[in-house]
């Protein structure tokens, strides 16, 4: 025993402070692995995102290729969206009557409702709804073309693919997003209203009178444009995903599912910037 | 090395054009990561010229012909199509010189969604405009009875054979009149039947349109019948340049175990 001891330090203790060493190092290999992905991922989305630009801008414009897409991103996804902003008018208009109820403000609930549908809850809404449906089906699109070589084919046809696919799906994006959310809000006040007059009649002409008086266009109308933003991210991070792919169907699998979190993601900071810049720049 | 003006008449083949290349690869180096794909490759195709570039799978024949059609850049070295070097171009400007060359991918890459008609009449939908939907559609019409097809226009690619779709493929490359014609393995995965009928129609192709074309194939078969040249390449070089006859002569044991097999 007094032999082991005095001993197995002297034996032990070297490999103990070399498996130390290489699990520091593994460690800081792995951080800087992490570190150095995340600004390339950074710096290739931006070169992505100026090659979009420079074509979107620069002629031939892929005309009926926009408007098909705009037909993909718009009325495609305008039940899921309508259907969205319905059920979050009612839950808004539940909730808002027991709250307000407690503390006796019932009378403000028409304009309660509408700003918290209009400013808050109809963008993002529209944006999440639209991240899921779109980025998923851009980003799965892309990628799919991508593993087959489609987009190379496109490519070697001499065609611009930053202009053919990403920058008409990102205008239908930036462009829709916007009309979405109005239409969004509009079923959002509606259901709101209507959940409302079952408990307590009160006409629609009252509720829109009432919710919107002396409402402003600062009030209203930056909450509503700044979802072409949001339209910009879902739009630009999907086909960015999409169109880097490798690696088969699971490469596809993976671009679809990073085009939906990293869109999602990315909406929901920049709404935090954006609610900010809004009350400073229009208050 | 043979020159172009040197190549002999092949059976079934024609006799290329002399004059300076279409195509030069001068001293093209690629790697991916730390793999080196492609270590000091050269190789020159003229007018009229069919070149086949053989070799093992992996070897970067197929990574060969992206550089030339500009869907890779090569790590250094110089590709000139037409006398234009491509390093540096930007999309637009790579476009131009694209349209001189027709791209047969390995496996089609027809557009899924588009039938086999509209994946033919897409370039022409784009780069010539002025051309009405009938005169395009008459045009799609010719192109699939060239390469064999004329019942199946409005099939989807998903619902034909893969001889099919490399017909398909074939004439979309073909559909803005190419001086180039980049050919991936034009008859893997087919039937031998199948391969000999593709064969047969890339030799119809050089008659009657003259097209410098380079394929890409492990086929030797398929080498020997279509091309008026052949370069063997292993490890990432040209281990042997000429005619089928030269490749046959060679002392060099790569080139005596390729032919073997």
């Amino acid at each position: 025993m007094s032999t082991l001891g005095r001993s197995a330090p002297l034996a032990i203790r070297p490999r103990f402070a070399d498996r130390q060493i290489r699990g520091f190092s593994q460690l800081v290999n792995s951080a800087s692995r992490v570190i150095v992905g995340f600004f390339e991922w950074f710096g290739s989305l931006g070169i992505f995102f100026w090659r979009v630009v420079r074509a979107a801008v620069t002629p031939p414009f892929e005309w009926r290729e926009l408007v098909r897409q705009l037909d993909e991103v718009g009325s495609k996804s305008l039940p899921l969206v309508a259907l969205a902003g319905g059920a979050v008018g009612i839950v808004i208009s539940l909730e808002a009557r027991y709250s307000l109820s407690r503390f006796g403000a019932k009378s403000m609930f028409p304009a309660t409702l509408v700003y918290s549908v209009i400013q808050v809850m109809g963008p993002i809404i529209t944006g999440l709804v639209v991240s899921g449906r779109v980025g998923a089906g851009i980003g799965a699109e892309l990628a799919s073309m991508k593993v087959t070589e489609q987009i190379d084919a496109i490519e070697a046809s001499a065609i611009n693919p930053y202009r053919l696919l990403a920058a008409t799906r990102i205008l239908a994006c930036i462009l829709m997003l916007p009309l979405l959310t109005l239409a969004a809000d509009a079923c959002g006040l509606l259901t709101g209203w209507f959940a409302q007059a079952l408990v307590e009649p009160l006409s629609f002409q009252q509720f829109i009178q009432r919710g919107f008086q002396g409402a402003t266009f600062n009030a209203f109308v930056p909450p509503t444009f700044k979802t072409a933003v949001y339209g910009l991210i879902i739009g630009l991070i999907a086909c960015f995903q999409g169109m880097r792919t490798r690696g088969g169907a699971e490469g596809v699998g993976r671009a679809a599912t990073n085009s939906v979190v990293l869109a999602s993601l990315f909406l929901i900071l920049a709404d935090v910037v954006l609610v900010k810049f809004i009350l400073v720049v229009f208050p | 090395m043979a020159i172009v003006q040197d190549i002999p008449k092949l059976p079934g083949v024609i006799a290329p054009q002399s004059g300076a290349p279409i195509v030069a690869i001068e001293d093209v180096h690629k790697s991916f990561g730390t793999h080196k794909v492609l270590n000091g490759i050269n190789l020159r195709v003229g007018r009229g010229e069919t070149l086949a570039v053989l070799g093992r799978s992996g070897t970067g024949k197929s990574v060969l012909l992206r550089l030339i059609i500009g869907l890779d850049q090569p790590d250094s070295g110089a590709i000139r199509v037409g006398g234009d070097d491509l390093s540096g171009l930007s999309l637009d400007q790579l476009g131009t010189i694209r349209k001189k060359m027709g791209f047969l991918f390995q496996h089609a890459a027809l557009y899924d969604s588009l039938t086999a008609a509209q994946n033919v009449a897409f370039p022409m939908r784009h780069h010539q405009k002025q051309m009405s939907e009938s005169e395009r559609a008459d045009r799609v019409q010719h192109l699939l009875t060239e390469v064999g097809l004329d019942g199946d226009l409005k099939k989807m690619p998903s619902d034909i054979s893969g001889g099919m779709q490399k017909r398909v493929g074939l004439a979309r490359a073909l559909a803005l009149e190419p001086e180039i014609l980049l050919l991936d393995e034009p008859t893997a995965g087919l039937d031998p039947i199948s391969s000999r009928e593709i064969d047969e129609l890339i030799l119809k192709l050089q008659r009657e349109r003259h097209m410098a074309s380079i394929v890409v194939t492990h086929d030797l078969q398929s080498a020997k019948t279509i091309a008026n040249r052949l370069a063997l390449l292993d490890q990432g070089q040209v281990v042997i340049e000429g005619r089928f006859e030269d490749l046959e002569k060679s002392d060099i044991k790569f080139v005596k175990e390729f032919l073997k097999h």
